[in-house]
């Protein structure tokens, strides 16, 4: 069964103008597929994702996951679906003045109970900080279990975070922009990380990256959008110099540079991008 | 000097006038008159008056009876608070839209939703537009004379004010955290521990402390009207004009204030 299946999904901004961010998208992703989403800045890459996770309700066209349409779901199925999908925004969603274990263990909040929440946020199951530290130290920051967040620096709040997503138990990984913060080395090691992960729990995983060499690397898969349309969906083998070059036309930024870009840190919940 | 006029200038000449032509028929209409403290009758029962508070009351006698009543102000002012923030906390986590789940995706709130966070701002914005001292003049109708008066006037109107005014610190930290926690499944409680509170509790807990500052000056202004503790003895002294007694009970309030700094401060620094 497919995880996902849109067509033509267009999808608009919530406040302001409601211009369109996403123009009638025809894309499937089968269960554990990985997949590498690339574009220019504002192309809807980040839009694209929040729509993914049921953060952002489309506003015309089919959106499918698992099968089910989740916004003809009640509002109550429609957050236990949720559950089942991870979003990993770009900027690390960290209290600063929250300790390292709490932040990594939230991932576990849309699975525990009320009571397993309270307690752990007093102390820590022994086999909760375990799972915490194992994951923190795939990302090679085991040491920083009982740090409080804000003496992390930048690189390490974002690995922080992905070590989060290795706690939840979704189905599907959306990731978006997990390297932005890494210097290249990191970066190699971070995603193979990631795609490991997602490879070991056969959970489907769509990365938005503007590395597009990492990517194209990475990846067996690439999905190319500029100004909310899809350019080309094809196997890396396939993309060719030409393409990207094409996809990145008249942008003053180089793709591959490491530059953070304009995509506020903020998921569509009450505002637009 | 006169080839580059302000030009902010004329505007704020104009309205300083126009505050002050506002201003003066206020005060000529509350009977403002400065000038009668002045005069010689008033300087003269004043300066009586003050000479007592220089020596303050200090027989041990006295002095026992003021740590006993400052112990019921200090026991009322909790008591009350720790009332209203049996209230005051379930009702921010209903009033805070930051934790609503309906939003999520769309932008809008559920309308049922919308309708019973309005009720519920309502009903705190009633609890705590009446004063404290109104609530305890009708408690101690209701119940008669003493501390159990001002402990519910306290709780009543403390708990609409914490209410509106923790949702409000809630809503005023950063939205990210909590946002992410909601499109990942969690549950409104559990967003709210984990995404919210972090960055919140060090302000929650100073204005908590705050409240409870208010609360013991609110307890000892309702010992005026009979609801017990510190205020009911100044109010005696203050008639017979016993300023050393009066000067003690102050002195008594300072330190009371300035114990509640120090406890917000000690917990602010830990959590800080």
């Amino acid at each position: 069964m497919a995880t996902y299946r849109l067509r033509g999904l267009t999808v608009r901004h919530l406040a302001g103008s409601r211009a369109p961010a996403l123009h009638a998208l025809d894309l499937t992703i089968r269960a554990g597929e990985q997949l590498a989403l690339i574009g220019p800045s504002g192309a809807g890459k980040t839009t694209l994702l929040s729509t993914l996770a049921c953060a952002h309700r489309p506003a015309e066209g089919v959106l499918e996951i698992f099968g089910q349409d989740p916004w003809q779901l009640s509002q109550a199925d429609r957050h236990h679906l949720r559950a089942r999908l991870f979003l990993a925004p770009q900027a690390p969603p960290l209290p600063p003045r929250q300790r390292v274990v709490t932040a990594v263990l939230a991932a576990r909040l849309a699975h525990w109970s009320l009571w397993q929440a309270l307690s752990s946020l007093v102390r820590p199951r022994a086999s909760d900080a375990e799972a915490a530290f194992t994951a923190l130290s795939r990302f090679g920051l085991g040491d920083k279990l009982y740090a409080r967040v804000d003496r992390l620096s930048g690189g390490e709040r974002q690995r922080c975070g992905l070590a989060r997503l290795l706690l939840s138990n979704a189905e599907s990984l959306l990731v978006d922009e997990p390297i932005s913060a890494l210097d290249p080395a990191l970066a190699r090691h971070t995603l193979a990380a990631l795609r490991q992960e997602a490879q070991q729990r056969n959970a489907t995983l769509v990365c938005s990256l503007h590395q597009v060499d990492l990517a194209r690397e990475q990846f067996g898969r690439l999905v190319g959008l500029r100004d909310g349309r899809i350019v080309f969906d094809a196997p890396s083998s396939a993309v060719t110099d030409a393409m990207i070059a094409e996809l990145y036309a008249n942008e003053k930024v180089q793709p591959a540079s490491d530059t953070q870009h304009d995509t506020p840190a903020q998921i569509a919940v009450g505002a637009c991008f | 000097m006169t080839g580059h006029p302000d030009p902010a200038w004329r505007g704020r000449l104009t309205w300083a006038v126009i505050f002050i032509a506002l201003l003066y028929p206020l005060l000529a209409g509350s009977e403002f008159k400065p000038w009668l403290l002045f005069d010689a009758q008033s300087l003269r029962a004043a300066g009586m008056f003050l000479r007592d508070f220089l020596v303050p009351a200090h027989d041990p006698e006295f002095l026992a009876m003021v740590l006993r009543e400052t112990w019921l102000t200090v026991a009322i002012a909790t008591a009350g608070l720790t009332l209203a923030l049996l209230v005051a906390i379930p009702a921010t986590f209903v009033i805070s839209e930051r934790l609503s789940i309906s939003r999520l995706g769309t932008g809008r709130v559920h309308p049922f939703a919308a309708a019973v966070r309005q009720a519920l701002r309502w009903i705190l914005m009633i609890l705590r537009s009446v004063p404290e001292l109104v609530w305890a003049l009708l408690f101690v109708r209701i119940v008669g004379l003493g501390p159990t008066a001002g402990v519910l006037a306290i709780a009543l109107s403390y708990s609409g004010m914490l209410a509106k005014v923790y949702a409000e610190i809630l809503e005023s930290s950063d939205a990210h955290a909590t946002d992410v926690l909601l499109a990942n499944g969690s549950g409104r409680l559990p967003a709210l521990l984990y995404g919210a509170l972090p960055d919140s509790s060090a302000e929650l807990v100073s204005y908590t402390v705050y409240r409870w500052e208010c609360a013991i000056r609110g307890s000892a202004v309702m010992g005026f009207v009979g609801a017990g503790g510190l205020g009911q003895r100044l109010d005696e002294s203050t008639k017979m004009m016993a300023g050393g007694e009066v000067a003690t009970m102050l002195i008594m309030f300072v330190l009371l204030v300035a114990g509640a700094d120090l406890v917000s401060k000690i917990l602010r620094r830990r959590l800080g």
